[in-house]
């Protein structure tokens, strides 16, 4: 398919651009097959505006007269106006953005044909692979192993092909415990806690069904991520009640009596269309700038937003307990294990190791815990809060675990190498980019797609030190401690830099993050200055030392 | 002096305590637990004490204080327990303004600095600087002797062409005597706000001289002659005054006025919806849609975002359309000085800086007879007259300083700090409720100022990302009153529940920094200087390397803090890295764990139902 095809007005002239808080310009508007481009028509201030298709959630015309407006509402929440003139024109653009930005094949999304201007000094496709994930573990302990057993996807689908599991369990029991867990997903390491050995490990639901199905495979695995007289926790990230009614479908949990030496405890955390409609509400809420404080109050309350992150950190700060404090091994499922089982490990490791607070530990632990851990990106991104079809399996599952990051990161400002930015600029790849990494929903998807080949990798981009000095936190000190956040309603907030970002003006806040900026860069040039004078001086007198001793 | 008195964490719910010592002093209440910790309590600041039925570990007590601290003790006996309480309920209760902290309170300064220290705000030197007398303002002695009205000050602005006669006349036909008189000139704009109290109204009652007084404060804006009136109580309540000979102007009966009610709510309306927010936020276990419920219907924010609203009212008349306000509720000390001071920390920069907020507070609430003692019960009195209004003030400022980082010398402790101190009793300022009668008291012989005090430890108050140049003299700080962008105070509200705050202060840390700069600054100077004079004489004798480590504070035990009370919100220099206090047990995830972890029974269903256990 030819985009041309879809493209029936390429460009035009006179087009109006409005945006909250500028003043609305003039200019042209383009089409290409990945973009929607505006330049402004003047000379003084050329600005221009690049769109990708896919970053489009939804799109609504009006018409007065021949004069089209069309708004366009994007996956990173902003919201802007584009007035047309000549009503074919209006009709021809608006009917391309919709069928450019819902393209169906992946094939054709943009990193297929980004090539990229920078020169890449590191192939992020080449980073984070198990193997060296591997070696590090292997430094502290050889109770585990790396198994090949999934090696063309066919025990898994959703796992990546190198997974790490106890040394103990052979790949013939892998196979077996695989049948006996939703979607094949058998339990797995997940985290290694190096303080006291203790480890977290993840997998899906057992299909224990109503009959109380055992397998005795998998019991030993878990088992043997159990020291002698020791205890593990389960935490199954569903009610009770929902974990109960599973089994009438096949699902259900590990019963007390097959896994004696495990406590489940049961947090509930939210799934799909429940958070994808809390996504809507709160969107809808924050970009009504009429409401009194009644109506904003109770919106927010209603969206039930803040409400899933206090639930979504409630059950990683258990988990992390657990392991920490209690000095027990765990095992986190839901029912398919890659949406809320993932936002608990990953958080857990984010309070629990430090290295998970640098930046490559970040992207590290997004790539190990929810590329190949097999989050479906690609169906639970494809649309976001604008999105008015029935949605059946986007979720802000990523959002969220973003927001409780941030959360984490305004409780403990100093103790994570990434700002803020860093994890907006997730946020937006996630929905829509020039890059290839987000795109497919498992390993090995992306593997069929042959991503590494036809597309450039994010971190290829984001680790070059141009683009790193933007999401570095200049108030980093590495910090080896635990980090327990506080899940109190009174400490928990919107996240004003993704919700409230098109909705108000910045500048102020800005102009203080700059100037805080400029403060921490005059101390170091300050504490250089003295250091350099110091030794100067200290200099000039063992001169002088040696000359008097002469 | 009780001793094994342990010490309740307020939002935890396994019975996790300290233990330690309970003393009573004349003034204050002291807790020292086993790891010598000291929490200190001023009996002033104690608002409600109650006791507990009686439990298997002792007697409880729960002491409410005024600046939102709670503390829940368990008395091992009860009568220990029970003379506490009874030493308590009459310590926190003063009946006579002489029996007040201030009058004993002795910070070992002589005469002559007690003297400076009252002389340090100026308010004839304010108006000034703002530009009166001019040739439309002057000074009227119509006061002089609290004839006219008790509880303005001695001196009064008013326009020149309000004679002596016309200000008498007005003042019998306002509620209390307070006619209006200026409060704020804006020099570029010559206009001006004005206050006073309600109108005696009732349904058809006028006076001439009132009409004059507004006819000549309008003719003393040469740039406008339209002025408002701005009477910010809700319109019903006005209507409702009406019947008791009080009420509104009449637009028939002035020339030139434009009226609005602009509806922030009464002080009862304003104690109750504190009072429903502190219950709130003190819920154990509270979910997030209980608090944003509870939020939402203790209206508190909704008030705080119509005082603000009142005042961007005000200041945009005064902006963009240089005309003259005249701003009134019922009595004109309670929603006026609320609107009348936050529109001139929004016309003009001076108010936002340190100095300037202080003057700010001698003149629209303290000069002009806010009721603190009956606000903040200094005395033991009615409780109906207590109401949050200043704090309601001080909330609105930190919701600018959070829209507005730059625009203010000061930072958020300097604002608790005052809160602190309105209801400590500690310096004679906010004592009592006008001029006559803290003149009366003889105050500034027989206290001490506050503001000496705060001016002296300045930099703990600094807002380090101050810019002066933020906006320059007299340009309009325009806030966006956006539902959204008002917040819970969290700060001012759970002061004292450590375990809420953000555990690594970026605050803190630039203020440190910044402090650390300027040190810095000056070792490069000396540095330079030393190495130049080397390199001119060679032969000097050694130096000693200037030592550059700040010394540390030698921390004074046992003596009351008159300043060193605990501030959760600046530890000392170098505790700003460690991350103190972060541990499970502060938090409520915590204690599922160690609880199921005792128990043993096959099905066990913790307190929330957030965790819950079965086999």
């Amino acid at each position: 398919m030819e985009f041309a095809e879809l493209i029936k007005t390429p460009r035009a002239d006179n087009v109006v651009l409005h945006r909250p808080f500028y003043p609305a310009v003039e200019g042209t508007l383009c089409l290409t097959g990945h973009h929607l481009i505006f330049s402004s028509r003047r000379q003084d201030n050329a600005e221009e505006l690049w769109l990708l298709h896919s970053n489009i959630d939804s799109i609504e015309k009006r018409f007065v007269g021949s004069l089209g407006t069309i708004i366009i509402k994007c996956k990173d929440l902003r919201v802007i106006q584009l007035d047309i003139p000549g009503m074919e024109e209006s009709l021809n653009i608006a009917s391309s953005i919709e069928a450019l930005s819902t393209l169906d094949s992946v094939t054709l999304m943009y990193p297929f044909f980004y090539r990229p201007m920078f020169e890449i000094v590191e192939d992020g496709w080449r980073l984070f692979l198990p193997d060296q994930e591997f070696e590090l573990l292997s430094s502290v302990t050889d109770e585990w192993r790396l198994s090949c057993v999934n090696k063309e996807f066919t025990v898994c689908p959703s796992y990546p092909p190198v997974v790490i599991v106890p040394k103990s369990i052979d790949d013939e029991a892998l196979r077996k415990v695989a049948t006996f867990r939703h979607g094949s997903r058998f339990p797995v390491l997940s985290y290694y806690h190096k303080k006291n050995g203790m480890v977290m490990m993840r997998s899906s639901q057992p299909l224990t069904g109503t009959n109380g199905r055992r397998c005795k495979e998998d019991e030993k695995l878990i088992n043997a991520t159990l020291r002698p007289g020791k205890r593990g926790y389960i935490i199954d990230t569903r009610s009770l009640n929902v974990a109960q009614q599973a089994r009438a479908k096949g699902g259900g949990f590990e019963q007390e009596a097959h896994y004696p030496q495990w406590r489940r405890i049961h947090k509930s955390i939210e799934r799909f269309n429940i958070l994808q409609e809390s996504l809507i509400k709160l969107v809808e809420a924050c970009n009504d700038q009429s409401h009194n404080m009644d109506r904003w109050l109770s919106k927010l309350e209603a969206s039930n937003w803040l409400t899933h992150i206090k639930e979504i950190l409630t059950a990683a700060c258990l988990a992390a307990q657990c392991i920490d404090r209690e000095g027990a091994s765990v095992l986190v499922h839901g029912t398919e294990g890659t949406d809320s089982t993932l936002q608990v490990t990953s958080l857990a490791q984010i309070i629990l190791d430090p290295r998970c607070r640098t930046i490559r530990g970040f992207e590290s632990l997004v790539v190990r815990e929810w590329l190949q851990a097999g989050h479906p990106f690609q169906q639970r991104c494809a649309q976001s809060a604008y999105s008015n079809s029935k949605q059946k399996w986007e979720a802000p599952v990523f959002l969220l675990f973003l927001d409780c990051v941030w959360q984490i990161l305004r409780q403990f400002p100093c103790s994570f190498e990434f700002n803020e930015q860093f994890l907006l600029m997730l946020f937006e790849h996630a929905y829509a980019s020039q890059f290839g990494t987000f795109l497919g929903n498992n390993e090995s998807e992306r593997s069929k797609l042959k991503l590494p080949q036809k597309t450039m990798s994010l971190w290829s981009w984001v680790n070059r030190s141009e683009e790193l000095s933007k999401f570095q936190n200049p108030l980093f000190e590495a910090n080896s401690l635990v980090i327990w956040p506080s899940v109190a309603p009174q400490s928990l907030q919107l996240w004003e830099g993704v919700f409230l970002r098109w909705n108000r003006s910045s500048k102020f806040l800005d102009e203080a993050q700059e100037e805080m900026l400029n403060i921490i860069n005059y101390n170091k040039e300050l504490q250089a200055k003295v250091n350099a004078l110091r030794r100067q001086l200290a200099e000039m007198e063992t001169d002088d030392k040696m000359l008097k001793s002469l | 002096q009780v001793e094994q008195v342990k010490l309740l964490d307020r939002f935890s719910t396994s019975n996790k305590s300290l233990t330690g010592t309970l003393y009573l002093t004349a003034t204050h209440l002291l807790f020292i637990d086993s790891s010598q910790r000291e929490t200190w309590i001023l009996h002033h600041h104690i608002a409600a004490v109650e006791k507990l039925p009686l439990t298997t570990s002792g007697c409880p007590l729960v002491i409410q204080c005024k600046n939102f601290r709670i503390v829940h003790f368990v008395v091992p006996r009860e009568r220990d327990c029970h003379d506490i309480y009874n030493s308590l309920l009459q310590l926190s209760r003063t009946a006579k303004y002489e029996e007040l902290y201030a009058f004993s309170y002795n910070p070992k300064q002589n005469e002559s600095e007690q003297v400076k220290g009252w002389q340090l705000i100026d308010l004839a030197e304010e108006y000034k600087r703002m530009g009166v007398p001019n040739d439309y303002w002057q000074l009227s002695d119509a006061n002089r002797d609290y004839k006219v009205c008790e509880t303005y000050p001695r001196e009064l602005y008013v326009p020149r062409t309000a004679s002596k006669p016309i200000i008498v006349g007005s003042s019998k036909f306002r509620s209390k005597g307070r006619f209006p008189v200026l409060s704020y000139y804006h020099k570029n704009k010559e206009a001006a706000i004005c206050r006073c109290s309600q109108p005696l109204s009732g349904f058809s009652a006028r006076c001439l001289e009132d009409e004059h007084m507004l006819q000549a404060i309008s003719k003393a804006n040469p740039s406008n002659r339209y002025m408002y009136v701005m009477d910010t109580r809700p319109k019903l309540n006005a209507m409702a005054n009406r019947a008791a000979g009080k009420g509104y102007e009449n637009e028939d009966n002035y020339s030139n006025i434009r009226f609005q009610f602009v509806g922030i709510e009464n002080i009862h309306v304003m104690r109750s919806s504190l009072q429903k927010l502190l219950e709130v936020s003190g819920t154990r276990g509270l979910s997030v849609n209980d608090f944003l419920s509870g939020l939402e219907s203790s209206g508190w924010l909704r008030h705080i975002k119509a005082v603000l609203d009142a005042a961007l009212f005000l200041v945009k008349a005064i902006a963009v359309e240089s005309a003259s306000v005249l701003v009134h509720c019922s009595d004109g000390w309670d929603r006026t000085s609320q609107v009348c001071s936050l529109g001139a920390l929004l016309l003009d920069s001076y108010y936002r800086t340190i100095k300037g907020f202080m003057v700010l507070i001698e003149k629209d609430w303290i000069s002009f007879g806010h009721k603190f003692s009956d606000r903040c019960c200094q005395l033991d009195g009615d409780p109906k007259e207590i109401s949050p209004v200043f704090t309601q003030f001080l909330e609105s400022v930190w919701n600018l300083t959070e829209q507005f980082p730059q625009a203010f010398e000061f930072n958020e402790a300097f604002l608790l700090q005052i809160h602190e101190h309105v209801h400590s009793c500690q310096f004679g300022n906010f004592l009592a409720n006008c001029q006559k009668e803290r003149e009366e008291l003889k105050l500034k012989e027989k206290t001490y100022s506050l503001w000496p005090f705060l001016l002296s430890e300045q930099k703990k108050y600094q807002n380090p990302l101050y810019d002066p140049d933020f906006s320059p003299e007299l340009t309009l700080l325009e806030p966006n009153t956006v539902s959204f962008n008002f917040k819970f105070w969290r700060n001012m509200y759970h002061q004292f529940d450590r375990s809420m705050h953000p555990r690594q202060s970026v605050f803190n840390l630039i203020m440190n920094m910044s402090e650390q700069n300027k040190q810095l600054e000056e070792d490069i100077k000396e540095l330079e200087a030393k190495i130049k004079q080397r390199n001119g004489q060679p032969d000097t004798a050694l130096v000693k390397e200037h030592q550059q480590s700040a010394p540390s504070v030698p921390v004074a035990l046992k003596t009351p803090p008159c300043f060193k009370k605990e501030q959760p919100l600046i530890p000392v220099r170098d505790a700003v890295r460690t991350i103190e206090g972060s541990n499970t047990a502060d938090n409520r995830y915590s204690e599922f764990v160690e609880e199921f972890s005792k128990a043993e029974p096959a099905v066990v269903s913790l307190e929330y139902g957030v965790a819950r256990m079965t086999c």
